[in-house]
């Protein structure tokens, strides 16, 4: 693969602090634009990149064009739907006591951000937060993953193609390269990829306090009740676990039910994998493989084929690992020790909810956290119960497709959100804006020393909040205006009504 | 002063998790009952906590009274007003493509929050981030800083009596009690203190990802307009400047104004000074000192007695300093190499204010940035071509007075936000949750593999996210309510006057 020579990295850095400093990319119309060409690259050029991901793992084009592409327009849409909103500086209202600061937030981009990919979602993991990066005003360095090769390179030879080389770049490269990027003139990290990796990224960004938006991974569990639909539980699951070959951060990792539901489950996933691959998956375009050797090599070592109940079969040549299920898991074994980022779907037993909360509670909080239950009450008291960067009820991954909803991990699992408007909030620096009268000088002395007793009780009074005395949630300017017109017209109709004797009184 | 012992603290994180793992904080009453002892013990201890702080470095009382007592209340009755809203799940609207997801954000808390506190205002820095801590359902760890040690173990005999023992903690102690709890069961670090320290917090923070939020500092630039109201403008630098003895992290650093403007404006500050300070700030009650030995010879370091115009003296007994003023300072003297946190304001000459706005953005971004100027587009552009945490105009320090306004850095004064919401913000995790109904299995089935062509363009378009037809802003549905029925009485009306024949149609 083609990498950049990292004595280029410090003249990228200069051409891009000069872009920013010129002020280019604090332009909305220039914003808009690249938005709008980075949704046609995706329109466009989609089929050429599914054919990358497809070289790179065998990836279903459908996957690529779906789960990449389509979700990237439809961020782009969403941020052009909305840029203008949130470009804007936001005024703030506060009780009486500041009521006389004309005060407002001013959204200010960072300067040059840093965008590390990662190769599971090649196109999407690095495109989709170069939106919010871009609608925030920034100037953006991207550095796709090198484990997709293929991918990489296209997504540099497009990204010159269609969008502003002076102020976006993409740096092709590894391990060493990335340690580069890291010590240079950077003021934001955004980085999607493994725990491990994560805490080193934030450590060095330490050493300039840059922030840091860190999307890892974990063991997302499932909890199925049994009181949950067999059918469509399994239907969801059997796809979450083998699109893109399980190599999905929100995946679901392994599931919690009690042998009862586990014998009636078993039978469906295995009828709906083969619905979906056919009996032979390694013979199935619509079925992915793991991405590299060194993966398939981990995945397979977490097969324990004294537990495997359906599948198992591997091929070193292809990187295939079929759909497979292991039953009678513990929290000891192998494939409960990491994320396992393969199509191996674990059956713990548990007897109740309240075990599965316990197991849940003993690990670290995972990215997501899945509940299949027909009792909302059930689903409500595990999410209490429990903390995850996401959760969905009855699906899988699904939670991550409204751009208004944010996505995140918690602990382990990440730091930050994106999406929508968390993406566009991610990259921003909220500056706190506050005009200060000089009218009101007569009460703002009143702070100056030389200080005395009665000064000070008296400032106290003056700068005291109050408890609200009527507690009405706030409601708004246009609920007030409505109800205000609303009675105003009623009382109109009903002194009309009585004045000209309409209402049989 | 007494330190906790460093064995202790390894039972003191066991407490605590066992308090937030029983599910006490989570309790919205238990939240409220402890904002309203922090309310009464700021309240009915707040002479204690001057007198001590008053031994500690002279603080006046009136500053401990309103600055830290008064605003931790009012942070506590903002709390009170607003948790009800903050803590219930917040339903979200989607475009009609998710419209039938059942989806909203759980706020939920992180566990164990360790907060840092800084020696300047000890019990505000440390004691209003407990706030939004406990308002989002956590255990706390505080460790008010050594530097002020009366004020510490006032804070820590205080905290031990109002509020909850089983999840809320004092840790008395210097560098390696910090160093001891960095390594603990914590989920969240809130620091606030030097950037130099903010590095090695977050270093230590990345080793679990734990997010941090970092208050730093830096030096403020204060830019006055030819067109200012000079003496107002005056009284609220010397305000500023003086307060804390200028040991305040929003305080005024250095002036940028032309020569003319210097000459007009160093009268006024000195006449402000004498009026708060009488000619001999030394014998005056309402003048503070500097904090210890170690920065006194710090900050009178600073002092280049060449460029004195006026103050200048300096007594090492007392740690005092009388409030300075240099003037023909450059970017090379040695107050300009660091913050100055003291009572020293250097002028440095500018011809106009792209002079100034060039000075500003060859430094790091500052924690505040300040304008005088009666001219509101002049101020406009400033903030348009500069970033910094947070600006007032025509005053300074009081941007951080609102509740509803963010306070915080960026670059390197510091990462993250807080007061009012922004508190809960910063100690919650917002965790997404999304019901899948049964009933779209028919749609939702679509996904599913084996893919081909034409089941993949149907998915592309029905997931596509459309561009807004109407370029309306986001209107909420009761000023919708509302101008439908404004129109349908402002229709009825016209037709009425039609059918009286008021107006010849």
């Amino acid at each position: 693969m083609i990498e950049t020579s990292i004595d280029s990295i410090p003249n990228i850095f200069q051409d891009l602090r000069a872009s920013f400093n010129a002020g280019k990319t604090k332009s909305l119309a220039w914003r808009k634009k690249q938005l709008e060409q980075l949704f046609k690259m995706c329109d466009e050029q989609k089929e050429v990149f599914a054919s990358a991901a497809y070289a790179d793992f065998h990836r279903p084009t459908a996957e690529t064009l779906l789960f990449d592409c389509g979700v990237i327009r439809n961020e782009c849409i969403h941020v052009l739907n909305h840029i203008d909103e949130w470009a804007r500086d936001e005024s703030r209202s506060d009780s009486l006591a500041y009521a006389t600061m004309d005060k407002y937030i001013h959204p200010e981009p960072f300067g040059i951000c840093l965008i590390i990919g990662a190769w599971n979602y090649p196109f999407l993991l690095t495109l989709s937060p170069l939106v919010g990066a871009i609608a925030a005003g920034n100037c953006v360095v991207l550095k796709p993953s090198e484990l997709a090769p293929n991918s990489a390179a296209i997504t540099a030879t497009m990204v010159e193609r269609y969008l502003d080389p002076s102020c976006i770049r993409v740096v092709l490269g590894a391990v060493d390269q990335t340690q580069t990027l890291l010590k240079g003139d950077i003021n934001h990290i955004f980085y999607t990829g493994s725990t491990s990796v994560g805490k080193l990224i934030m450590k060095a960004a330490a050493e300039k306090m840059v922030p840091v938006i860190l999307e890892c991974g974990g063991k997302s569990p499932v909890y199925i009740a049994d009181d949950a639909n067999i059918a469509v539980t399994a239907k969801r699951i059997a796809w979450g676990k083998t699109i893109n070959c399980g190599q999905t951060c929100v995946a679901p990792d392994y599931i919690l039910c009690s042998k009862t539901t586990e014998s009636r489950l078993i039978p469906e996933i295995v009828k709906a994998w083969q619905s979906f691959y056919t009996d032979n998956p390694s013979n199935s375009d619509s079925y992915c493989h793991i991405v590299n050797d060194r993966h398939f090599e981990r995945v397979k070592r977490l097969i324990d084929s004294t537990k495997v109940v359906y599948g198992g079969q591997t091929d070193a040549k292809q990187n295939f690992i079929e759909p497979t299920i292991m039953t009678n898991v513990n929290g000891n074994d192998k494939v409960m020790q990491e994320e396992i980022f393969g199509p191996i779907l674990p059956i713990v037993t548990v007897n109740n909810e309240n075990e599965a909360i316990e197991f849940i509670n003993a690990r670290p909080k995972p990215l997501a956290l899945y509940v299949f239950t027909s009792n909302n009450n059930l689903a409500k008291t595990i999410i209490n119960s429990t903390s995850s960067g996401s959760t969905c009820v009855n699906d899988v991954i699904f939670q991550i497709a409204p751009p208004c909803l944010p996505f995140g991990g918690v602990g382990e699992s990440g730091i930050g959100n994106y999406h929508g408007k968390n993406s566009f909030d991610a990259f921003s620096h909220s500056r706190s804006v506050a005009y200060s009268p000089t009218w009101a000088e007569r009460l703002i002395a009143k702070r100056n020393p030389p200080y005395t007793k009665k000064k000070t009780a008296s400032l106290e009074s003056l700068t005291k909040g109050h408890r609200n005395w009527l507690p009405i949630p706030r409601l708004g300017f246009w609920f007030w205006a409505f109800a205000a017109l609303a009675t105003a017209i009623a009382t109109r109709v009903i002194t009309r009504g009585i004045k000209n004797n309409i209402w049989d009184l | 002063m007494i330190e906790t012992r460093l064995d202790d603290v390894e039972n003191i994180f066991k407490d605590l998790r066992e308090s937030f793992n029983s599910g006490t904080t989570k309790s919205l009453s238990w939240r409220k009952k402890q904002i309203e002892q922090l309310y009464k013990m700021c309240d009915e201890q707040k002479h204690v906590f001057a007198s001590a702080l008053n031994d500690d470095f002279h603080r006046p009382s009136f500053e401990t009274l309103v600055f830290d007592c008064g605003s931790i209340r009012n942070e506590c009755t903002h709390a009170l007003n607003e948790i009800d809203e903050w803590v219930r799940d917040k339903k979200i609207s989607d475009a009609f493509a998710f419209a039938m997801l059942d989806k909203y954000i759980h706020p939920e808390p992180l566990g164990i929050a360790l907060i840092i506190g800084s020696w300047n205002y000890p019990y505000l820095v440390t004691l209003s981030p407990l706030v939004g801590a406990i308002a989002a359902g956590n255990c706390v760890i505080l460790k008010p800083s050594e530097l002020a040690p009366k004020s510490a173990a006032i804070m820590a005999a205080m905290v031990e009596r109002y509020l909850d023992p089983s999840c809320v903690r004092v840790v008395l102690g210097g560098a390696d009690h910090v160093q001891v709890l960095l390594k603990g069961d914590i989920n969240k670090v809130f620091y606030t203190g030097s950037t130099a320290v903010g590095k090695i917090i977050m270093k230590a923070a990345a080793e679990k990802m734990i997010p941090v939020t970092l208050e730093c500092g830096g030096k403020n630039p204060v830019y006055i307009a030819d067109d200012a109201n000079m003496e107002i403008c005056a009284k609220r630098i010397a305000w500023g400047k003086a307060i804390n003895c200028g040991q305040t992290c929003l305080a005024p650093d250095y002036i940028l104004c032309s020569k003319t403007t210097e000459n007009r404006i160093v009268p006024e500050i000195i006449k402000a000074w004498r009026q708060f300070y009488t000619d001999t700030p030394f014998n005056s009650e309402s003048y503070c000192h500097i904090i210890n030995n170690r920065h006194f010879e710090r900050v009178k370091k600073l002092i280049n007695q060449n460029k004195v115009v006026h103050g200048g003296e300096t007594d090492s007994e007392n740690n005092y300093i009388a409030p300075t003023i240099m003037t023909d300072v450059t970017e090379n003297d040695d107050i300009m190499r660091e913050e100055i946190f003291g009572p020293i304001l250097p002028f440095i000459t500018v011809n106009n204010e792209e002079e100034a706005i060039k000075f500003m953005n060859n430094r790091d971004k500052s924690l505040a940035l300040y304008v005088f100027s009666s001219t509101k587009s002049l101020a406009q552009r400033i903030i348009n071509s500069t970033s910094a945490g947070s600006t007032c105009v025509n005053d300074v320090i009081f941007q951080i007075a609102p509740p509803s306004l963010p306070f915080g850095g960026v670059g390197a004064s510091g990462l993250g936000s807080y007061h009012g919401k922004y508190s809960f913000d910063t100690f919650s995790h917002q965790r997404t949750v999304v019901y899948a109904p049964n009933w779209t299995e028919p749609i939702l089935s679509k996904r599913n593999p084996p893919y081909n062509p034409t089941i993949t363009g149907l998915m592309e378009k029905l997931t596509k996210v459309h561009r807004n037809w109407f370029p309306m802003p986001r209107f909420n549905c009761f000023s919708m309510m509302f101008t439908v029925l404004a129109l349908a009485v402002g229709i009825s009306m016209t037709m009425n006057r039609m059918k009286d024949d008021k107006s010849k149609v």
